[in-house]
């Protein structure tokens, strides 16, 4: 067979064989490190390619992010095409707020065919979140149903209309929790119907407030969650408190603690960089400790030149297989 | 309208009302389609729908109601419609991503269900998508019909498991 990752001379493309590897590295008992790349404003390939130099070395997924924030972005599924041809490993974050079940089970079927084993389920910042408010949200399905629907069409070799499929997807498929906003003391329960619709891996919302994330934690190890899924923990280094605040008041989902914000607005300027390098390091050196967290998913926005630097200092950088 | 707000934090209550009328109709209903025409007994249960469920829950009329799972609150007013919500946007004080004044259906859902008797721990259950083709029928008569209960083949292929 051909090299999956290229383009025979005709123009078609081979179809990448193989799962997913960021299953394999989960399964054989490794603490994985898993970054988002932030997808370009660019119609060059160049653009994506730019950041992943970073990341590649040391992670073993990288997400492509789904218009996040609600802001328009090249597409999460050309972004992992494109990755996926140049040997890395992509991680594709769908989400439900821009297109309906029809998009949804064809999109996944393309994004299948183009390479990409690892899909990340995700309902999906609202579109008054970004910067073309007026847009229609679709939200016809919700995250669950996207699983549950990647599901049979794995499993069953169907459509969501029973008609069959020539070749079902090989999909190892994720899904986001966040057990930092409210109901704290039910979003255990969240989590365990989403590893019933299907999930397989888990990413979270940035961790800033690991009390918060042990409580949830023990609640989910209580109902054996923890031996159903593997779970990686959202981190992101902070680059000053204005950032933190920021965060914290606009994106969405985002809970910062107060005494964090406090931390970086003490250091002076020349140290804030690295103070929040600092604290994004002890998070992930705190949590690795967790029973049931499986590895990290490092949120650098803006900063993916210091995710290396991050995984190195935390002491989880491993030889990566070579793919 | 005023004054719904003191039946949605009594969710026992309701689900006893929700109980009953189901019963109710599910005994008259045989009678009630043998005598009246087809289409005046649709109007009739749209319009009591529309003005006695918009009244107590605001309901958009999705025409397949899964209120009694839902802590007795309706989950289309949900601004991202979730089915099994609530999402990953919820504020700090427990208020939606979305209309910030507004509290999040999906925590009160999840706390209204907590506190009920007969349908209390169905919020776990999975819900199926949205048949959207109902929109703005009776949910009522798709239930008594089972219309409502009907999912396309390819979710239903993975329960026969
Ligand atoms: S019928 Fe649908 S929209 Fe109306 S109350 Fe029930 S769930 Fe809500």
């Amino acid at each position: 067979m051909a090299d999956p990752h290229h383009t025979s001379s005709a123009g078609e493309w081979e179809s990448h064989g193989g799962e997913s590897r960021l299953r394999q590295v989960l399964e054989a008992g490794h603490f994985a490190v898993t970054a988002e790349l932030n997808a370009p404003d660019s119609a060059d390939p160049k653009d994506v390619y730019a950041n992943l130099t970073e990341l590649g070395d040391v992670c073993d997924g990288i997400n492509a992010t789904d218009g996040s924030g609600a802001n328009c972005h090249m597409s999460s599924v050309a972004c992992c095409a494109l990755m996926a041809r140049a040997g890395y490993e992509p991680v594709l974050q769908m989400g439900c707020r821009d297109r309906n079940r029809i998009a949804i089970q064809g999109d996944l079927l393309g994004a299948a065919a183009l390479g990409v084993r690892n899909v990340l389920c995700l309902t999906g910042d609202d579109v008054s979140a970004g910067d073309q408010p007026e847009a229609r949200r679709v939200f016809d399905f919700d995250a669950l149903h996207l699983l549950r629907t990647a599901q049979i069409m794995r499993d069953q070799g169907v459509l969501l209309s029973g008609r069959k499929l020539t070749t079902p997807p090989e999909f190892f498929l994720g899904a986001a929790a966040n057990p930092f906003v409210p109901p704290q003391d039910l979003r255990h329960l969240r989590l365990a119907k989403k590893i019933e619709a299907g999930a397989q891996f888990i990413q979270t919302q940035y961790c800033y407030d690991v009390p918060v994330f042990e409580a949830f934690m023990r609640r989910a190890r209580d109902m054996g969650l923890h031996e159903k899924v593997y779970l990686l923990v959202g981190v992101g280094p902070l680059r000053s408190e204005r950032a933190a605040e920021f965060m914290r008041s606009r994106v969405p989902g985002v809970h910062i603690p107060d005494a964090v914000v406090d931390r970086l607005a003490k250091t002076p300027r020349k140290g804030k960089r690295e103070e929040g390098i600092r604290i994004c390091v002890e998070i992930i050196e705190a949590v690795k400790q967790i029973e049931g967290v499986h590895g990290v998913h490092i949120m650098a926005y803006r900063q993916e030149e210091a995710v290396p630097e991050i995984v190195e200092r935390a002491g989880i950088l491993r030889e990566k297989p070579k793919g | 309208m005023p004054g719904s707000e003191w039946f949605k934090n009594r969710p026992r209550l309701l689900e006893g009302v929700y109980a009953g009328s189901k019963a109710a109709l599910q005994l008259l209903y045989p009678l009630l389609k043998r005598v009246l025409p087809a289409g005046f007994t649709e109007r009739v249960f749209v319009w009591s729908e529309e003005v006695s469920k918009g009244y107590l829950f605001n309901c958009q009329m999705c025409g397949q109601c899964i209120l009694h799972s839902t802590g007795m609150t309706c989950p289309m007013n949900c601004p991202k419609n979730l089915r099994n919500g609530p999402c990953g946007g919820v504020r700090q004080n427990g208020h939606c991503e979305v209309i910030p004044e507004m509290p999040c259906v999906w925590v009160q859902a999840w706390r209204r269900d907590a506190q009920m008797g007969r349908y209390g721990g169905e919020i776990q259950l999975l819900q199926p998508p949205v048949n959207r083709a109902l929109q703005n029928s009776s949910a009522w008569l798709n239930l008594l019909e089972g219309i409502d209960a009907q999912q396309p083949t390819g979710w239903s292929a993975i329960d026969l498991e």
